[in-house]
């Protein structure tokens, strides 16, 4: 492989890093919010393959210029499902928080130990 | 020279989502959250994508980063120590993943290839035709609004729904007791942040507004503009407090923004099939169809910005409103 490959493909293993960092928090960490956290980055992780493959060399945002010929223009499509995503990913986060905090509200504490043993 | 850039907030996304995870400190997780966000909206910009970068900085950056903030307010600042067992077999499965991943990717075409499959299929299409069908420049807006116009009302419906469901968890109800007493103070004694802030708000305001309407012509939307607006006067919570904030912009006012926008986007799907065409075919709206869709656009992009600016208010105040339990264990 040769250090242009490695370039090329260098968006693509900082999202497998992502996503493992992410998805170990999920599975290893024992406190929920950070839970929450390791799911938000894991989410992130995704978004990012979806823009790194949008992007076309020599391309620039698809905003049409009207008076410049042949302008190349990055893929709009993979941008609009991840712009909704995003504001989905707020609003779907905070619904996993709210639930942590009525947790926290019943039990006094967000460690999945502590409340394995109350149960 | 943008090579290296890019490799670089790259190679800081990983820094930080490391801290992230590594941190015990969770209200320092929140401020690392807000980092990589704006590290991430970098580089979205970078990879040409104006406007899911503008989206980032707007709801990663801001909002997230003060419901999270005003979750940990309601539950505890500090992580009591990882699972003891379990965590190298955790450890072990995350780098075999890793080490899968990286090689299923190395099969993937390489960032910027022109003749990748993702840019052969509609993408060419929606290029060429935005400006014959719409009459505007921003294939983004295009493509959300009109082309996969269904998706977004999807999308729209699932915020009013987790909307709803925070209000329904946190029991955001108004009445009257001890358990419903707002904390008053806010900002209110500390000149600084009050006088910045109350410069700010107007302009925050008024930038919302214009990327609400020019979301056509240049980067924005419906989703930017809400999200702006809702961090206008979330900061506007924050300094005076959640009472004064209420009396502003109440409550039933926020879910009225919910309910009100997301009707405003079925509404113009059933109009459009009223007046003879199919669900969200905006060409029928007016006699020429170029006009017909750019109404129809505009209108679903303020229905977008009303639903997603009450769902991230309605959201804030429901975590902000409640008053931590103390625990006497």
């Amino acid at each position: 492989m040769s250090f242009a490959d490695f370039l090329g493909h260098y968006n693509y293993v900082v999202f497998a890093v992502l996503l493992m960092i992410g998805f170990y928090a999920v599975i290893a960490k024992g406190n929920l919010i950070k839970k929450l956290v390791g799911l938000s980055i894991f989410q992130s992780a995704v978004f990012l393959m979806y823009i790194s493959m949008n992007k076309v060399d020599g391309g620039t945002a698809p905003i049409l210029q009207k008076d410049v010929v042949d302008q190349i223009y990055s893929n709009p499509l993979p941008q609009v499902l991840i712009l909704t995503a995003i504001v989905v990913g707020v609003a779907t986060l905070s619904l996993g928080l709210a639930i942590i905090v009525r947790i926290h509200e019943r039990y006094g504490s967000i460690e999945e130990r502590e409340l394995l043993d109350a149960d | 020279m943008t090579i290296i850039f890019s490799l670089f907030l790259l190679s800081l996304l990983v820094v930080t989502a490391l801290a992230m995870v590594r941190t015990t400190n969770l209200f320092v997780a929140a401020m690392l959250m807000s980092i990589f966000s704006l590290l991430m909206a970098a580089n979205f910009f970078i990879l040409d994508a104006a406007d899911v970068a503008l989206t980032e900085a707007a709801v990663g950056a801001g909002v997230t980063t003060v419901i999270f903030l005003s979750a940990l307010r309601l539950t505890s600042q500090h992580e009591r120590g990882p699972l003891a067992s379990g965590r190298w077999i955790a450890r072990i499965v995350v780098a075999v993943t890793a080490l899968l991943l990286i090689y299923g990717t190395l099969d993937k075409p390489r960032l910027g290839d022109p003749n990748a499959p993702v840019h052969l299929h509609v993408a060419p299409y929606y290029l060429e035709n935005t400006d014959k069908l719409m009459g505007f420049p921003n294939v983004v807006t295009a493509v959300l609004s009109s082309f996969r116009g269904y998706d977004t009302l999807g999308e729209v419906f699932v915020v009013f729904i987790a909307a709803v469901g925070v209000m329904f968890i946190l029991d955001a109800r108004q009445g009257t007791g001890p358990e419903y007493e707002m904390p008053e103070v806010g900002l209110k004694h500390h000149l600084i942040p009050r006088a910045v802030g109350g410069l700010l708000i107007p302009f925050m305001l008024l930038f919302g507004l214009y990327v609400q309407f020019h979301g056509e012509y240049g980067p924005g939307g419906g989703f930017q503009a809400g999200a702006i607006v809702a961090t206008a006067f979330i900061l506007y919570a924050l300094l005076e407090g959640e009472k004064t904030a209420l009396k502003a912009f109440s409550r039933n006012a926020q879910t009225a923004l919910i309910v009100g926008g997301s009707s405003l986007y079925g509404a113009v799907g059933v109009v459009c099939m009223l007046k003879g065409g199919t669900f969200l075919d905006y060409s029928v709206l007016l006699e020429d169809p170029v006009a017909g869709r750019q109404v129809g656009i505009i209108i679903i992009e303020l229905g977008v910005g009303m639903a997603v600016c009450g769902a991230l208010l309605s959201i804030f105040h429901s975590f902000a409103a409640r008053k931590p339990v103390v625990q006497n264990r």
